[in-house]
């Protein structure tokens, strides 16, 4: 899993190329409402279980949102070091880059 | 830094839990008068909470059977399967499980849990992709990990959404193994083999159907939900387990695939743990005997079950599955479950106290599990002992509705 990234990682010339992956922070945040009932701010570095609460069953239903969302697949083996909202995110733009 | 740290929030859960009550991860029978009853803190208990389907832990020929076995091969075998704990019983059993199923080979695991870790490790690599359904049991989740696969799951019980992430992922040149329950454990509720065939034809997938809480229980013949649904034929790989219709411990794998036997040396859970003991495939194999001979068994459990859900539906329980053996009542939260869990205790009546992350969509439930030796008696015992939770529920509803004024 990659390390937390910054602001700078969503101006990657690489990511410019493909908007799904630019968007890919604001689309996960959206799919992220209804799992933050208290209304927690959320950044890069919220924890989901620690901070928003997501057991690890809820977290694979989020991914597999994402995975509709995005038109991509996660396999969940490839989300176990997942910790942050940014973790995500990483993965997400992987995936949408990859696919 | 200490080496617990890390469950530090679900030890403070379990702290809230122990204020209200007993400790519902720690309950010791400490006695068994029978299949269906049992001693709890003292207290004579009716248990509807055992997996216990056919009734038959205490059935006489399966005790005599398991007590020669221990005279004639000892206590234990000390050893697994491919070196020396392969004994003609663990292949008379192998050899009765593939009559039952009408299957060309079966192999028997030491547990539920390893049959489950050890079909999927051995049948998906890193090269292949599972998909698994959503609702699916601790040991298959355990047994994507250990296979290396790719896993992607699917919604509960949706075969359009199998098809829609089988197209996604387009041919990567692995297989694509998909894995689903004949009856789900926490819920009860069913799948609909008849329609995931369907999808795993079109797609080319081989398909897996875990039938731990099925066997025995439906099917002309009680070989579970596949038979029920007349698409055996097409289930590649099943899998079951001894811990429940058949009252011992133990598991099993079985397919008509001409190579199947080749898990026997590649499939770490069986190669690598000592095998079951001479006690428990002898019970198990007369257990199986004694349920193909014995049909009407199959027919006391739903009678029992039909008993028990109108009982209960008459109570006002929102219930989670249609009528079933396995009958899981909604609570509106933990702190109600927990409280309804322990006044039922007190009441002398054992149930399963089933809370998130181990249930669907975050439910908490209070799970019953009927057995073919419940006396109607019994089960009225239980729905009238009931009746005090529907207090509990209705105080919830009333704290939360003043709250909310």
């Amino acid at each position: 899993m990659a390390a937390c990234g910054t602001e700078a990682d969503f101006l990657d010339a690489k990511e410019i190329m493909s908007p799904n992956a630019l968007n890919a922070y604001d689309e996960v945040l959206a799919l992220l409402t209804r799992y933050n009932p208290n209304n927690i701010e959320i950044s890069g570095e919220t924890n989901l279980n620690s901070d928003l609460n997501i057991d690890s069953v809820s977290a694979m239903d989020l991914i597999m949102e994402i995975e509709d969302r995005f038109e991509i697949d996660i396999p969940i083996n490839l989300v176990s070091d997942v910790q942050s909202v940014q973790d995500l995110v990483d993965v997400v733009k992987s995936r949408v880059e990859a696919a | 830094m200490d080496i617990f740290d890390k469950y530090a929030t679900v030890s403070g859960r379990h702290d809230e839990l122990l204020k209200i009550g007993s400790d519902p991860f720690a309950v010791c029978f400490e006695e068994m008068y029978s299949s269906t009853e049992g001693r709890v803190n003292g207290r004579r208990t009716i248990l509807v909470g055992t997996n216990n389907y056919m009734g038959i832990t205490f059935d006489p020929e399966c005790i005599e059977a398991a007590c020669d076995a221990i005279k004639t091969f000892g206590t234990g075998t000390t050893g697994s399967r491919i070196a020396n704990g392969t004994y003609g019983l663990h292949q008379a059993l192998e050899e009765e499980i593939a009559d039952f199923l009408g299957r060309r080979s079966a192999i028997v695991f030491s547990t539920g849990y390893q049959a489950n870790l050890g079909m999927l490790a051995g049948l998906a690599g890193p090269k292949d992709t599972i998909l698994m359904d959503s609702d699916s049991h601790s040991s298959m989740y355990d047994g994507c990990r250990l296979s290396g696969a790719s896993v992607v799951r699917f919604r509960h019980n949706d075969p359009a959404d199998l098809d829609r992430r089988l197209t996604r992922l387009g041919d990567d040149g692995g297989c694509r193994l998909v894995i689903v329950e004949g009856i789900y454990s926490m819920l009860g509720d069913r799948a609909p083999l008849r329609e995931f065939v369907e999808v795993k034809k079109h797609h080319g997938a081989f398909l897996f159907v875990d039938e731990a809480h099925s066997l025995g229980v439906i099917g002309e013949n009680g070989r579970g939900v596949a038979e029920e649904q007349g698409v055996e034929d097409e289930v590649d790989f099943v899998a079951g387990t001894f811990s429940k219709s058949l009252g011992s411990i133990g598991g099993y794998g079985a397919s008509n695939h001409p190579k199947f036997d080749v898990l026997r040396f590649t499939s770490r859970p069986y190669m690598f743990t000592a095998s079951p003991s001479p006690s428990n495939v002898a019970s198990v194999l007369t257990a199986l005997k004694r349920l193909r001979a014995e049909p009407e068994r199959r027919q006391r459990l739903w009678n029992n079950a039909r008993q028990l859900y109108d009982g209960l539906s008459g109570l006002g329980f929102e219930i989670c599955a249609p009528m079933g053996p396995v009958i899981a009542l909604k609570m509106p939260d933990e702190a109600t479950a927990v409280q309804a869990w322990n006044l039922l205790l007190e009441n002398g009546v054992y149930v399963n106290l089933a809370l998130p992350p181990g249930t669907p969509n975050g439910a908490c439930l209070l799970r019953c599990s009927l057995s073919a030796a419940h006396t109607a008696e019994q089960i009225d015992q239980v729905i009238e002992r009931f009746g005090a939770v529907t207090a509990i529920i209705a105080d919830q509803r009333e704290m939360v509705a003043q709250a909310g004024e």
